[in-house]
């Protein structure tokens, strides 16, 4: 089965190859294979099978990453828009 | 008969010589071996009940330590029924602290899960004949992805169960194995600085874990890391998904009866008993059409947008029920289909949060275009099914 995707250039993350010191981190925690290593740098290779969220981020040691990460919930950003919350949303779900 | 059966005496007989409890002075020699009585430092208190998964005490530098099965019993089973469909789902949750498996030493590797029952349950159930330590965070019994995502499951919660524990002074180590997707919520190089211990990122499932235990980080393959969203997976959201619409349905239900009423007559409660169920049933075919059909249809669907994949399956449905039934007239076809499309299409977009592939950004984007469509198209529909109750 092909892998699914969600909408084309919607993502928000960002890489600062200057910054990226090749640890090798995002590769490894990204769930959909976004991010690779490439002669000691990271590059994002699929930016639209970006999911925001959040881990290569949080995870990269010098700050190179950016996303604004969040939860993809409808009834969550409803209810971030009524109240001007962040969005943040009771899931289940059998993923551990 | 019964006091053959049950070998602790009723406490209306405590000096009974025949019952096999012997007594307290003897007791600890025997009582190990038949382990008929529970030991006098009973773990029993008031109000407090024992999980059936621990299966004995360890006793360890830190203090007692429950050991817990690696098999799932009834109550888990009946338990993750339960989960599935979405009843008391938030009080699913276990302890926190330091679990055993098998009889692990200072050495044994250390596995840190959320205390969603769920999740211990997945992982203990992958670790049969081990023998290894489980941390167990404070996620207020939610899963470990959306813990991360909460941030409850993060490096805070992991540093401060780690003092709490006294983990450093249990193993000798300083190595952590964390699934993967906890990584949304700690940062590896926070706990290392803040606690002195290593954090491995494990496979994404716990079915996966062998592989690490037995090969190192190594042996986690690629397809290990990456999250799919299966057919069982999908189908396996979808209960829950139908149960958190019911409050909405219930309005809609009492809305929908109200309005087929109306006619000519100003209100008829025949016409709103025989147009209303007739409503009410369009609406459930709708909630079915996105909240079951779209998320199993998914991949086969056309278009990238939840809002739409559900609209297209509404629609369809509506077709299909129109070719069935002979002739409803022009306005009660159109309401049909439109009323069908705008349910299923909103259900679907809801269904967006349940999966693992889809980012906030384009969720967004995607309401903030399909909602006006949605009530639109309902509030046509709407026109269309009241004109032909004149
Ligand atoms: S935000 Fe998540 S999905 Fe996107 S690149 Fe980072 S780790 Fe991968
Ligand atoms: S985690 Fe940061 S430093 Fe490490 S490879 Fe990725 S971008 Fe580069």
């Amino acid at each position: 089965m092909k892998k699914m995707r969600y909408l084309d250039n919607v993502v928000t993350l960002r890489l600062d190859e200057a910054t990226c010191i090749g640890c090798g981190m995002c590769p490894r925690v990204c769930p959909h294979g976004v991010l690779e290593l490439f002669d000691g740098k990271a590059r994002i290779v699929e930016r639209d099978l970006c999911m925001e969220c959040g881990a290569c981020a949080r995870n990269c040691q010098v700050e190179a990453l950016s996303v604004k990460a969040g939860v993809g919930c409808a009834s969550a950003i409803i209810h971030s828009w009524l109240t001007g919350e962040e969005p943040s949303c009771d899931c289940g779900g059998s993923s551990c | 008969m019964s006091e053959k059966k049950s070998c602790c005496p009723p406490k209306t007989a405590p000096e009974n010589p025949a019952a096999c409890c012997p007594p307290p002075k003897a007791a600890d020699a025997v009582a190990e071996k038949t382990a008929c009585c529970p030991p006098p430092s009973l773990r029993e208190r008031p109000g407090y009940r024992l999980w059936s998964f621990v299966s004995g005490w360890m006793n360890t530098e830190v203090g007692e330590i429950p050991q817990v099965r690696t098999k799932l019993d009834w109550g888990d089973r009946v338990g993750r029924w339960q989960m599935r469909w979405g009843l008391g789902r938030m009080r699913y949750r276990i302890a926190p602290g330091l679990y055993a498996v098998g009889r692990p030493d200072p050495q044994s590797p250390v596995l840190v899960t959320a205390n969603y029952k769920m999740s211990f349950d997945a992982l203990r159930c992958e670790l049969k004949g081990r023998h290894l330590w489980i941390l167990v965070l404070e996620t207020q019994g939610i899963n470990v992805w959306c813990a991360a995502g909460k941030g409850t499951f993060g490096t805070d919660e992991l540093v401060r169960r780690i003092r709490a524990t006294g983990l450093e002074r249990l193993v000798s180590h300083r190595r952590l194995i964390l699934p993967q997707l906890g990584a949304v919520g700690v940062a590896a190089h926070e706990v290392r600085k803040q606690s002195g211990f290593q954090v491995i990122y494990g496979p994404v499932r716990a079915a996966d874990l062998p592989a690490l235990l037995n090969g190192g980080e190594k042996a986690v393959t690629l397809g290990m890391r990456r999250v799919e969203f299966p057919l069982g997976e999908r189908l396996a959201l979808t209960p829950v998904e139908l149960v958190s619409m019911g409050k909405i349905t219930l309005w809609a239900v009492l809305i929908l009866l109200v309005l087929a009423g109306i006619g000519p007559g100003i209100f008829s409660f025949s016409a709103a008993f025989s147009r209303g169920t007739t409503a009410v049933a369009v609406y459930l075919v709708g909630v079915f059409a996105g909240a079951v059909l779209t998320p199993l249809l998914l991949p086969w669907l056309p278009w990238r947008a939840f809002s739409a994949k559900g609209a297209l399956v509404g629609a369809g449905l509506a077709l299909v029920i129109l070719i069935a039934s002979s002739g409803v007239g022009l306005f009660n076809t159109l309401a049909l289909i439109l009323s069908l499309a705008a349910v299923s299409s909103y259900c679907a977009m809801n269904f967006t949060g349940s999966t693992t592939f889809t980012s906030p950004s384009g969720v967004e984007k995607e309401m903030r275009r399909a909602i006006p469509l949605q009530a639109g198209a309902l509030l046509l529909a709407g026109i269309f099914w009241l004109g032909s109750g004149f």
